[in-house]
């Protein structure tokens, strides 16, 4: 285990030993102390490495990832993951507004609740949300998946493409286009495969799937007013 | 961007830190706004005195022998503290309208005014204002400060926040009004007195014209929400506490930290980190469109009352 503190090392140096680790590094498990909030830690991995991070993040922790796990053991900023291509991060605590923000792959863990804006612009990652996540959330989402063991806030899912959201709670409000669907085999085998990968124990027929009603897809001139 | 920190303690024992714990947080802020810093810091009041923080360019003609054209003014004696290009008057409660006339005739600029409540702002990097004004050394049971990234109008002093309201009344704010010059134009022919083309001050004026016209600040907090348009976290400081309000969309961060010892506000977790007990803190984010307030008085008066 490589122990790095943030405190003494400075982010850029921080950033730059991670970066430097490739598909054939021994040094496979890292921990930053002292993270204080910092902007950008351990962004734009590309290793198959274990990233831990003891305490709080700012923003844009572990952004682009791909391939390595990152652990955020405490709270994570805005822009948390945002365009993450692979690899898994776990926050044990909440995180911030649009977390995984344009997402293309690999899995978002929160133990806590996410802020609003969650998984904006999906495109391809899945994200597993222990408590509640925000407004906005999954605006644009056009694929990969939500999981929600909480409850969602306003306009969720607005204008959403092909993403997929599963919800246990309530959902406070639907945004435009998106509706709630039919829970078939095939998405139950597809949630418990989600929630068996993020690790949270949770039953997937309690939960209730959305999507897109895809009315929005080609023009329509009685939606000129929505526009 | 824009940052903005707020510290209100609930252990009378940290009073004494208060301005250098408020200090540490707003210099951890400082990549959020070069352009100018502020400080709204409530120190305790005065039996039948009250206080107006006021501020000149050229301090040194502009402050010497102003307590005495002061006292004359007022019919009673004045006290003046220089710091830098301000200065805190202590005056007769009673007395603010006709030290203000005077103040407007000698072109002094009023920061502040009220029974608890000083404003310290200038240009500058946070660091370098809260060396201006020995920050660091001031006391008091809570504060809010802000260091500003402009962007609706000119970097001057007054355009720095925290904006005084009304009495003991002030806001700091990170985002941008959309509709301040229609609203601008509403408030002055209502009366009310706005000095800059910022935006911020608009919010302020806003909230001073919503109590002013009976509301109470949870209410004027509330009501902004419908007219306003624009970005906003509001940060505002009462005599009693401080309240917190973000817009619907709520795009400007903040997050707030609660311990037996104080409750904390920060745009970023890092302006947190460096507070006692934050590692067992209760740390969150406030959720849009929901006022929040905290007060030092169980049963807070009607302009001091939130919600």
């Amino acid at each position: 285990m490589q122990t790095i503190d943030l405190s003494e090392t400075g982010l850029r140096a921080m950033n730059k030993m991670l970066h430097e680790q490739s598909g054939t590094t021994n040094q496979t498990a890292w921990e930053i102390v002292n993270p204080k909030g910092a902007h950008a830690i351990a962004c734009g991995l590309d290793a198959p490495i274990e990233v831990t991070v003891k305490g709080s993040t700012g923003y844009y922790c572990a952004g682009m990832n791909q391939q390595a796990t990152v652990n955020i053991h405490g709270s994570a900023g805005p822009g948390t993951g945002e365009n993450i291509m692979s690899g898994k991060i776990v926050i044990e605590g909440d995180a911030s507004q649009y977390l995984g923000a344009t997402g293309h792959g690999g899995m978002i863990v929160v133990k806590g609740n996410a802020s609003s804006r969650c998984g904006i612009s999906m495109k391809g990652v899945n994200i597993v949300v222990q408590g509640n996540i925000g407004h906005m959330s999954a605006f644009m989402g056009q694929s990969g998946n939500l999981v929600v063991c909480g409850d969602a806030g306003d306009a969720l899912g607005d204008s959403c493409y092909e993403a997929r959201f599963f919800v246990r709670g309530t959902v406070k409000s639907l945004g435009a286009d998106c509706e709630k669907k039919e829970m078939r085999e095939e998405h139950l085998t597809l949630l418990q495969g989600l929630l068996d990968e993020a690790g949270i124990d949770a039953d997937p027929s309690e939960f209730t799937r959305y999507g897109s009603a895809r009315t929005l897809y080609n023009f329509d001139v009685d939606n000129a007013g929505a526009y | 961007m824009c940052g903005i920190v707020g510290l209100f303690l609930k252990d009378r024992s940290l009073e004494p830190k208060l301005g250098e714990m408020l200090t540490a947080m707003l210099i951890t802020m400082t990549d959020r706004g070069p352009d100018s810093a502020g400080i709204a810091i409530y120190g305790g009041e005065t039996v039948g005195r009250t206080k107006m923080t006021v501020q000149s360019d050229s301090p040194q003609t502009a402050f010497s022998g102003l307590e005495v054209v002061l006292s004359k003014a007022a019919g009673d004696p004045v006290s003046i503290d220089v710091k830098s290009t301000h200065a805190i008057l202590d005056i007769p409660a009673g007395s603010t309208a006709k030290i203000r006339e005077a103040l407007d005739n000698l072109g002094i600029r009023v920061m502040s005014r009220g029974d608890s409540l000083e404003i310290y702002k200038e240009v500058g990097l946070p660091k370098d204002v809260a060396a201006r004004f020995d920050l660091v050394d001031m006391s008091g049971t809570h504060g809010i400060g802000h260091t500003r990234m402009a962007t609706e109008s000119a970097v001057t002093t007054m355009g720095a926040h925290p904006f005084n309201t009304g009495d003991d009344q002030c806001l700091v704010h990170n985002g941008s009004l959309s509709n301040h010059n229609s609203l601008r134009r509403k408030l002055r022919r209502e009366g009310i007195h706005i000095e800059t083309e910022n935006d911020t001050e608009v919010g302020a004026a806003y909230l001073t014209w919503q109590m002013q016209n009976g509301a109470t600040l949870g209410e004027a907090l509330t009501s902004s929400l419908d007219d306003l348009d624009g970005f906003f976290t509001f940060v505002v400081g009462t005599k009693d506490g401080f309240g917190v309000v973000r817009d619907p969309i709520a795009c400007k961060p903040a997050v707030m930290a609660e311990t037996d010892q104080y409750v904390a506000f920060g745009s970023e977790y890092r302006a947190l980190v460096d507070l006692p007990g934050i590692e067992t803190a209760r740390v969150w984010e406030p959720e849009p469109a929901t006022v929040y307030f905290w007060s030092h008085n169980n049963t807070p008066s009607a302009t001091g009352k939130a919600a």
